[in-house]
């Protein structure tokens, strides 16, 4: 099992956290996603509004966003659900964040696929440029974690940031997309092959030729 | 002979073209969905029994039979009212070496949609849930995005495609549990809950998700159904062998010059797979190491056995392995092999949902024991130790991640054992001096 911790709860953070409630668009989101599920199902949405809660805490302190206590206890009262469930749920998820993070969360693959294509190196660059493992760096920007398969093993070796992969890395090719976000750009996210286009076999195209230039209806050839 | 780029299913794979609906329907896609709804439920479980399909999620159930698994006449509630059935689309692509379905899902989301009314309606079912990673986050977005353009033009919803039966699409984040693809634990968690599997019986087909009867099927299985109904069985019956037939997505990833996602016919034997498509081995043939034909829980072949082995079910079955997802992980000589091994021992240990003891306190076990054996810092007898407790974890846990865990080591014991005893020799050599 994963080793996680949550972030204790102290009158500081009841303080900053216990007004918490959905800003008027994600209200509404929360009410869609609500309706994805049967009725008096509604605990169905608990995992789709962790996402979007994190992210409104997210957006409010300029980071990937994490979950406090009080939050957790907002999305129970709003689900009609006990807490424990809740925190049972957060705890559980690897991808919400329990403890406060930074505006970038570098998360390097490095699961078997991108092992052998080198993800030891993205590893090293992380921790070349100050980065330490579970920890924010000192001027806010980046938490760094080792996380399991992320499944893009055919462009290994990956990183994802946020939202975005970053995918064909290598240790250069890490640094200008951490070096890009330091400027506040947006990196091209994807491949950072500048030779391939997503997950193609590099290089000579070995099949799908026509769809490369137009999109091609093959029907009439069957 | 090579599958022709006409018999191709998913002809956006690589996302040349745009994933919209337009540009889907110009390839195929909800291609008068109606007509192939208007054959009817038998019908259309009879042609998928027919072609052959067996499930792309890692199992190979035959698809066509798990369909038909689901009750003629809906079971009752507690109030005397039917009960809804539920199709859910197993989108957790987790397994390591696996990276087909988002494919599928970024560049060809109609075809899944399509095939999930299709099968949602050979079924019975009121609606699919489609379980998505929650890491794939642009793919999910495509996902929604693609949802509300089949709900608009009428595709999905009340009386879709016009075919008088309502149907419903919803999807579904997870958030970042590689045991949320194991159906009843995607269940409890589409439940709201953590995801720890369920022991079974009762089976999903008969009380699933929210007790209702539901099926959980792979991405690819369900978005290769409506191109087989159009095509017919007997066209994708001809490819593959007896019992293997089909055409498959297959992911080639580590130690070969080009990796590549590639669809391609059953039991395409591995060394035309990879000359085709992948360039060859990284530093050639005789460079291979071994190789993990089916994601990460399938035991490793060594270079010799592989090479000509057909990549389907019982080809990979007969070399002491399994076809998996089709997620092929190549190894070569510069590979350290048991690193490579104990790299997937500490992924297992830390996906463990912790329900099952022998699961929970056996993977972290099994890792710490791969570790030392990876330095050699060992006893030769620890190696049959370890052997031992693989096959106390194996078939003693709720779901298969505890089988999971036991099969890599359990191949590397078995055809690396000099290595292992070679690290072992060295490291006590090392200390003496």
């Amino acid at each position: 099992m994963a080793d996680r911790y949550i972030e204790p709860d102290t009158p500081e953070l009841r303080a900053r956290w216990g007004n918490f409630a959905w800003t008027a668009e994600n209200a509404e989101k929360a009410k869609e996603v609500v309706s994805r599920y049967p009725a008096g199902r509604q605990r169905s949405a608990v995992m789709p509004l962790l996402d979007l809660a994190q992210r409104q805490v997210g957006a409010e302190l300029n980071t990937q966003g994490w979950l406090p206590i009080p939050v957790m206890e907002y999305i129970a009262a709003y689900l009609d659900m006990p807490v424990i469930r809740v925190v049972e749920v957060a705890s559980f998820y690897t991808m919400y964040n329990i403890a406060p993070i930074g505006r970038f969360h570098v998360q390097v693959c490095g699961t078997t696929p991108c092992m052998l294509r080198g993800s030891d190196d993205l590893l090293e660059t992380c921790k070349s440029r100050g980065m330490k493992k579970g920890h924010i760096s000192e001027d806010g920007l980046w938490s760094f974690t080792e996380v399991e398969c992320m499944g893009n093993c055919a462009s290994a070796p990956m990183v994802q940031i946020n939202d975005d992969n970053y995918e064909d890395l290598t240790s250069d090719r890490l640094n200008a997309v951490l070096d890009a976000l330091a400027r506040g750009e947006t990196p091209k996210a994807g491949t950072q092959d500048p030779a391939r286009h997503t997950v193609e076999p590099v290089g000579e195209p070995t099949n799908l030729v026509a769809m490369m230039t137009e999109n091609h209806d093959y029907r009439s050839e069957w | 002979m090579a599958l022709l780029d006409k018999d191709r299913i998913f002809t956006n794979l690589y996302g040349y073209q745009p994933w919209n609906l337009k540009e889907a329907q110009a390839r195929g896609a909800w291609d008068n969905t109606k007509d192939l709804i208007a054959r009817g439920r038998d019908a259309i479980i009879d042609e998928m029994k027919a072609s052959g399909l067996r499930g792309r999620g890692g199992a190979g159930f035959p698809t066509g039979m798990k369909w038909s698994f689901m009750p003629k006449q809906p079971p009752l509630d507690q109030n005397g009212n039917p009960k809804p059935s539920f199709l859910v689309i197993n989108a957790d692509e987790s397994e390591p070496g696996s990276c087909k379905d988002r494919e599928i899902m970024r560049h060809d989301p109609h075809l899944l949609f399509e095939g999930a009314l299709v099968a949602g309606f050979a079924m019975g079912a009121r609606a699919a849930y489609i379980y998505i990673r929650g890491e794939y986050i642009r793919e999910a977005e495509v996902l929604f995005a693609a949802r509300d353009e089949a709900y608009a033009a009428g595709l999905l919803g009340k009386n879709a495609c016009g075919s008088g039966y309502d149907f419903d699409v919803f999807v579904h984040r997870g958030a970042g549990a590689y045991i949320c693809g194991e159906e009843t634990a995607m269940i409890e968690s589409l439940e709201g809950k953590k995801g720890q599997p369920r022991l079974k019986p009762p089976f999903p087909a008969g009380a699933g998700l929210y007790g209702c009867p539901t099926t959980v099927n792979n991405v690819e299985s369900i978005a290769v159904a409506p191109t087989i109904l159009r095509r017919g069985a007997a066209w994708f019956s001809s490819f593959g062998r007896e019992n293997n037939k089909g055409t498959k997505l297959f992911q080639i990833s580590g130690h070969v010059n080009r990796p590549c996602v590639v669809e391609e016919e059953m039991s395409i034997p591995f060394s035309e797979l990879i000359e085709r498509h992948c360039g060859g081995i990284r530093g050639g043939k005789d460079n291979l190491l071994a190789v993990i034909p089916g994601g990460s829980s399938v035991p490793l072949v060594p270079a010799a056995e592989i090479w000509d082995a057909p990549m389907d079910f019982d080809g990979l079955r007969a070399v002491g392995s399994g076809l998996g997802t089709a997620a092929v992980i190549v190894m070569d000589k510069s590979t350290d092999i048991v690193r490579a091994i104990s790299r997937i021992s500490y992924f297992y240990k830390h996906e463990s949902c912790g329900q099952c003891t022998p699961c929970r306190e056996g993977t972290g076990w099994m890792w710490r024991v791969m570790e030392r054996l990876r330095t050699g810092d060992a006893e030769v007898e620890e190696i049959d130790m370890l052997q031992q407790v693989t096959k106390q974890v194996e078939g003693h846990t709720i779901c298969a991640l505890g089988d999971a865990a036991a099969w890599p080591i359990q191949g590397l014991i078995r055809h690396f054992r000099p290595e292992l005893e070679r690290r072992i020799a060295e490291n006590v050599r090392e200390a003496a001096e």
